[in-house]
């Protein structure tokens, strides 16, 4: 799977949790909580989602360097590798 | 002190024959059933295989959620408590904000058994904590588990700031919210309190009463004739899920904002007969459903004839002839000149901690629109009953006439009691 793919798959999960709805237009440098405004406590399930998808683990010490969509699709692009 | 007067300016329900209070008018007046079997039920071996369960298939959960809750809720009870809280407030004119906390609003709304549901709706997350994966329960277990889930999750859409409060009471939890509210506003606490109750449905929730044979298990093959309160063949209740909810409101709130008024709250009663005297965990003491009933009536100062209609508790279970010598001995009336008595669990069966608020939603509708719901199922009223009152009080049809006064009352597990009087508004 290609970094393309990968993100588009991840918009999949994480823009239902966005406040500011579909519309948003997701960029890689976006912090999830600082300005996509998603509830810290729902980061837990945006990873389960992730994992889910792309049966992968991701430990806690991952999920903590998660801070923006870039962020994200490295993790998967690595375990995935 | 000053008491205000508490009327009713706006209703929400889901129930297992209609979603929305248009549709429930309507099934109310046509005698809809909402109660299915359940194939699920027969792989499981349960007994009663028959239940209600909202059909959630026609509802666009957006025009009442937040996308997110739309998308993630999955606990059915929190969902319908959303629904129906949601077209409560804007049947009542009103319209949450997204900034602004509602200091003068607040809202009660009970459940009976939140956990249950989210096992069922979830694959049962217990079972990620005895693999030792508990991570994967994700963030929402506690928030839709909790006791207090179904207000906390309606409050997050509707931003009010008095009193947010989540009563658990069995089968009572809709008509005492109501009474709480009634009783906070009545003292001056706030503006207007939005007052309900919600179950949700399914095997978790049915197993443990059907374990118990209270359930109806006689109508697998013909699950509309299950739930018959008051027949000489009445065998157990049939379970159902939903919500209901209304908004109460001080008159002076009401009329300074010219909302709409569906009917006046006088007040009520809510007691216990501590598991004495023939009260037990199941069965409800006489002396104290008696004694709730006429508290009730003189706590709002109404005399018994003017009562027109009795919204009962009625189960479809051997307990309703008992139900109706004591609304016969609390009232002083029998015979011919006992009020009308119904109750719409044939209909929608018993939605357990949901069916108090239900009920009362069918009350102001009766009330509002002048008839009086059917009762189905009723070729034959139970013989103890008709020792009581005579058969004509009990319509087999819904029909329409005036109706001013009102009474509702539950009774649940724990011995507990609630009785209401509602009455169509007037200067």
């Amino acid at each position: 799977m290609n970094r393309d793919n990968v993100k588009e798959e991840l918009m999949t999960i994480i823009k239902p949790f966005v406040p500011d709805g579909e519309s948003i237009d997701l960029s890689d440098n976006q912090d999830l909580i600082n300005d996509l405004k998603i509830n810290s406590a729902h980061i837990v399930d945006i990873v389960l989602d992730i994992e889910d998808k792309f049966d992968i683990n991701i430990e806690d010490d991952v999920i903590g360097e998660m801070n923006t969509v870039a962020d994200a699709v490295d993790v998967v692009m690595k375990k995935t590798a | 002190m000053k008491k205000h007067r508490v009327v009713i300016t706006g209703m929400g329900v889901v129930a297992s024959n209609a979603i929305g209070v248009p549709s429930f008018l309507e099934a109310l007046k046509q005698g809809k059933s909402g109660i299915q079997h359940w194939e699920e039920l027969d792989k499981l071996n349960l007994r009663s295989q028959i239940g209600g369960a909202p059909s959630l298939d026609t509802v666009e959960l957006t025009e009442y959620l937040p996308r997110l809750l739309a998308a993630k809720l999955t606990n059915k009870g929190i969902i319908y408590a959303c629904l129906a809280g949601v077209e409560a407030w804007k049947d009542a004119g009103l319209t949450p904000s997204d900034e602004k906390t509602d200091f003068n609003s607040g809202l009660i709304v009970g459940s009976g058994d939140l956990s249950f549901d989210s096992w069922i709706n979830r694959e049962m997350p217990v079972y990620p904590i005895d693999r030792g994966e508990s991570r994967k329960l994700g963030s929402r277990t506690i928030s839709e588990g909790m006791n207090s889930g179904a207000a906390a999750y309606l409050n997050s859409i509707l931003g009010l700031g008095s009193r947010i409060q989540s009563n658990s009471s069995a089968c009572i939890t809709g008509s005492e919210a109501t009474l709480m509210g009634y009783e906070y506003l009545a003292a001056g606490r706030a503006d207007r309190m939005l007052c309900g109750s919600t179950e949700g449905d399914g095997r978790y929730i049915w197993a443990g009463f059907d374990a118990m044979r209270v359930l109806c298990s006689d109508s697998n093959e013909n699950p509309a004739f299950g739930s018959r309160p008051m027949s000489a063949s009445s065998s157990g209740f049939v379970p159902s899920g939903g919500s209901g909810a209304l908004v109460l409101e001080t008159l002076e709130s009401a009329q300074k904002r010219n909302a709409k008024i569906y009917a006046e709250i006088l007040g009520g009663q809510v007691n216990s007969g501590g598991q004495r005297e023939g009260g037990t965990m199941t069965a409800p003491n006489s002396d104290a459903v008696i004694a709730c009933i006429k508290s009730a009536v003189s706590n709002t100062g109404i005399n018994p004839e003017e009562i027109d209609l009795i919204s009962g508790h009625l189960t479809s279970t051997k307990g309703d002839p008992i139900e109706i010598r004591n609304w016969s001995n609390a009232l002083g009336l029998k015979g011919g000149s006992f009020p009308h008595v119904n109750t719409p669990k044939s209909m929608i069966g018993h939605a357990i901690a949901g069916a108090g608020s239900i009920e009362l939603v069918a009350c102001a509708l009766q009330i509002k629109n002048d008839f009086v719901h059917t009762n189905l199922n009723l070729d034959q009223v139970h013989p103890e009953i008709l020792e009581v009152i005579d058969e004509d009080r009990i319509p087999k049809k819904s029909k329409d006439q005036e109706v001013n006064t009102v009474m509702k009352a539950n009774f649940g597990f724990g011995d507990l009691n609630c009785a209401l009087v509602l009455r169509k508004f007037k200067e």
